[in-house]
């Protein structure tokens, strides 16, 4: 069987979401170690953001890598709920729902708004495009991008700081049910494992959410100027 | 007992159902869910009106014949029981309850509470046997089969292909149905000649006859009456890329 014909099938559409939704979690990982450098101070976080602009054609690549696996992984979601809408042409008066979760349910949902996110996310902090707080075009003492002046500046502004944090809450409800929905689509979870699997996604969420919601929080209050 | 029943009637599988409301008086709590249904019948035929058609075979739980989505819920409030093995002792008097079949675009309703599930024997005709030439039953010793899978297999082959799991499910997904029935021959010794062909076959009629995809909401194993895990569609799925990446055909 050709990996088309595979990949076109109920399970391979699954496992492609499964595959991508773990390399977009490494990616939601990696963002968040690199980011947390702003507790570091400006020398460290402006370092790593001169490094990763360093890259040239490299960053290119990672770039248009990352952008593929998200439109595959939306394909992906996109196909299994034409799939699960068309099986199901006359609904029920009355279900109810024994055994799933609130994030489970609203996958689509939550997926919707993480990408409207990122699309707001890059026109603020990479295109600039979006300015809400004023911060405007920042260079440090070196002539290096400011992206600590950036991002101190951006969350010192409320408007700013509560998308973010909304933001991050979506991802953490659409992880928890993700990342260990995945590992079941994969086949790890077995009778023996069960309860663990089922604890990692939510768990993974946590340290997420968690780490994420560090930085505009610290910044808003004022733990980091 | 007093019932207030809201039950889905359709007059045929072209013909636009509707829920109708009918009241059942001086229902024991001693009586089987059908046996109500049975007793709401004559009383309907009595008043010279159309009883209610509803499937039902060996009323003991093991045939998979009997379905029902009641209140909401396949197999009603009972956890791992069919239909039929539910008692009006899981009701209160003055209840009211709705009854509706079961709804998938692969399960066509065929008259009121009765639904065409063929699409169930399509997918084991692609594939859920094994091709043997019967002869002199082996002595049992010949093959030996460790305790652990021959549990697993029978755990997975107690599914009586009720489609429960398919109507439960927000997705209208097959795939616990489907999942056991290819863990019950993969965990033997005798189902391993197939295996691979098995896996690809049964999921493309599963596709073909238009179930959803899973999304691991679960519901499934909450409503199976035979209670059958969701680690068999984990195997299954584990079967199904191995045998369509890896193997030579």
């Amino acid at each position: 069987m050709s990996l088309g014909t595979t990949m076109k099938s109920s399970i391979g559409a699954k496992v492609l979401m499964a595959i991508t939704g773990i390399l977009l979690s490494l990616f939601v990982v990696g963002h968040m170690l690199g980011n947390l450098q702003v507790f570091l101070g400006p020398e460290k976080l402006n370092h790593y953001a001169e490094t990763l602009q360093g890259l040239g054609p490299i960053l290119w690549v990672i770039r248009f890598g990352l952008l593929t696996i998200l439109l595959l992984h939306i394909g992906a979601a996109f196909r299994v709920t034409r799939m699960s809408k068309a099986a199901r042409p006359v609904d029920y008066h009355q279900r109810k729902d024994l055994a799933t979760s609130f994030a489970a349910r609203t996958m689509m949902v939550s997926g919707v708004l993480l990408l409207l996110f990122v699309v707001y996310h890059i026109l603020h902090f990479t295109t600039h495009t979006i300015d809400m707080a004023g911060v405007g075009e920042l260079h440090d003492a070196e002539g290096r991008h400011d992206v600590y002046g950036m991002v101190v500046g951006g969350f010192q502004h409320l408007p700013t700081t509560a998308i973010y944090i909304l933001a991050m809450l979506v991802l953490c409800v659409h992880l928890s049910h993700g990342v260990s929905s995945l590992l079941q689509t994969l086949g790890v979870r077995k009778e023996s494992n069960a309860s663990t699997v089922d604890k990692i996604g939510p768990i993974f969420a946590s340290i997420i959410f968690i780490g994420n919601v560090s930085m505009p929080l610290a910044i808003f209050i004022g733990l980091i100027s | 007992m007093k019932i207030t029943l809201h039950v889905w009637r359709q007059k045929n599988a072209t013909s636009k159902g509707g829920m109708e409301t009918y009241v059942v008086d001086g229902v024991s709590a001693d009586m089987s869910f059908l046996e109500m249904l049975d007793m709401l019948n004559e009383q309907l035929i009595a008043e010279g009106k159309e009883p209610i058609a509803f499937d039902h075979d060996c009323r003991e739980g093991i045939c998979g014949t009997c379905s029902l989505m009641i209140n909401g819920v396949a197999h009603g409030p009972d956890s791992g029981t069919t239909t039929c093995q539910l008692h009006m002792r899981s009701f209160q008097d003055g209840d009211a309850i709705h009854i509706e079949p079961w709804r998938s675009r692969a399960f066509p309703v065929i008259r009121d509470l009765v639904v065409d599930r063929s699409a169930f024997d399509r997918i084991i005709q692609a594939g859920g046997f094994i091709s043997i030439n019967a002869g002199g039953a082996q002595d049992a010793n010949n093959l030996p089969i460790p305790k652990p899978d021959s549990d697993a297999a029978m755990d997975a082959a107690a599914c009586i292909g009720c489609g429960a799991c398919v109507a439960s499910c927000p997705n209208g997904s097959a795939m616990l149905f489907v999942a056991a029935k290819i863990g019950h021959l993969a965990h033997l010794p005798q189902g391993q000649p197939e295996r691979a062909m098995r896996a690809r076959n049964m999921v493309a009629q599963m596709d073909a006859e238009g179930f959803g995809a899973c999304s691991n909401h679960y519901e499934c194993e909450a409503v199976c009456p035979k209670e059958i895990p969701v680690k068999f569609i984990a195997k299954m799925n584990r079967d199904f890329m191995k045998a369509s990446l890896c193997s030579e055909s």
